[in-house]
């Protein structure tokens, strides 16, 4: 799941300020389940800007729409009538829905409503941590499921570093050491023996940094 | 032209002045649960103890019912005050539906502090079914905080607009 937080109140009343009539776009998808851009973040968002223009003399309308994905044009187009009727969008979606509704809406301007943060899973209520960075060459399988890309702060293919105190990471104590949490793990299924291993230095000409990726499953295109 | 000088008198730095207005009383909107604070309520009214008139009570299930919408929604139409009454912790028919409201006043009032009309209007308070004279002792003072902040300004507006001022 795409997990992100939500932008101040006084960050989108700046982001909104020269505007008079503006739709505020939820998604249904990831940012609703993590609490931060669904129907009611976005309807709260919506009663405390009205609030805070009011109370500077210069009101704002604000429309408020909750479509299922953002990502999918198939259900941007749900956006389109209220779309028309505003001057502006802000899209609380993830940076994903916020540029596909830029394209789907070139001439409107669209904001972003949030800060997207990662790729990870709900811990407990209301606690998400990060367990993906998306590198493009999985190698999950070689650490007994627990990824040291993400959750290792010195990314160690062939750790531990031995800094850790506690089982905690020595980077940031309130996080634990992925390298234990692997020995745990192998351990756990009997694979303690992939330790032994060198895993050889990562493909990173599949990650983000060499541009933006595209995938293309040519069996299922129309 | 006398709402004009009221208009004018909460544009400046020191604008409640209205709480000199002896004839004003803030509109104060009480959240009781159920289970509690609207049996307070009740026996606060059957013992005849006074409270100013313009408390307003709504009857909820449970203060978990209430959303962080239902209080800005409150405040935008123009209330001065408001009360979130609930169980006392530990004490909660739904078991953690008060300290659920608590949470979610909490983040009320950080929400009113950052767009300026001011965390102090909101208050939660937990009280037993029996608690009546405390009940009302609550609401004297959310009344009387009220009074201090002076009238709420969405208020203001909206009777600025009416009279064409705006």
């Amino acid at each position: 799941m795409i997990v992100a937080s939500q932008k101040s109140i006084t960050e989108l009343k700046g982001i909104i300020s020269g505007h008079k009539k503006v739709l505020f776009a939820g998604c249904g998808t990831c940012v609703t389940v993590c609490l931060a851009g669904g129907e009611r973040e976005v309807s709260i968002a919506t009663y405390a800007i009205r609030i805070a223009r009011k109370l500077e003399r210069n009101p704002v309308e604000i429309v408020q729409m909750t479509i299922e994905r953002q990502c999918e044009n198939e259900f941007i187009k749900d956006l389109a009538e209220p779309a028309s009727k505003v001057e502006a969008i802000v899209s609380f979606g993830c940076g994903a829905g916020v540029q596909a509704i830029a394209e789907r809406f070139p001439g409107k301007p669209v904001y972003a409503g949030l800060n997207t943060q990662f790729l990870g899973v709900l811990e407990e209520q209301a606690v998400w941590t990060e367990k993906c960075m998306g590198c493009g060459d999985c190698m999950l399988s070689h650490f007994g499921g627990i990824c040291p890309v993400t959750r290792c702060a010195k990314r160690l293919l062939n750790g531990p570093c031995g800094g850790s105190l506690e089982s905690r990471c020595e980077v940031d104590p309130d996080r634990p050491c992925a390298w234990q949490l692997i020995y745990n793990r192998l351990k756990g299924i009997g694979q303690l023996e992939r330790l032994e291993d060198i895993v050889p230095p990562k493909d990173w000409s599949t990650a983000w940094y060499c541009g933006a990726r595209k995938v293309v499953r040519k069996e299922h295109q129309l | 032209m006398k709402q004009l000088n009221h208009r004018r008198n909460m544009e400046g730095p020191d604008a409640p002045e209205f709480s000199a207005d002896s004839r004003w009383e803030p509109e104060i909107i009480a959240f009781c649960c159920d289970y509690c604070a609207y049996s307070a309520a009740a026996l606060a009214g059957s013992n005849r103890m006074q409270y100013p008139a313009g408390v307003r009570i709504i009857h909820t299930p449970c203060t978990g019912k209430i959303e962080t919408e239902h209080i800005l929604g409150a405040f935008e139409k123009g209330a001065d005050g408001i009360l979130v009454v609930g169980c006392l912790e530990g004490g909660c028919h739904f078991v953690e539906g008060n300290l659920r409201a608590r949470r979610r006043a909490d983040r009320v009032c950080a929400i009113l502090d950052e767009i300026g009309l001011g965390g102090g209007r909101l208050k939660m308070v937990n009280l037993s079914d029996s608690m009546a004279s405390e009940f009302v002792q609550e609401i004297l003072e959310i009344v009387e905080k009220a009074k201090a902040l002076g009238p709420n300004p969405l208020k203001l507006s909206k009777q600025s607009e009416s009279a064409g001022s705006l």
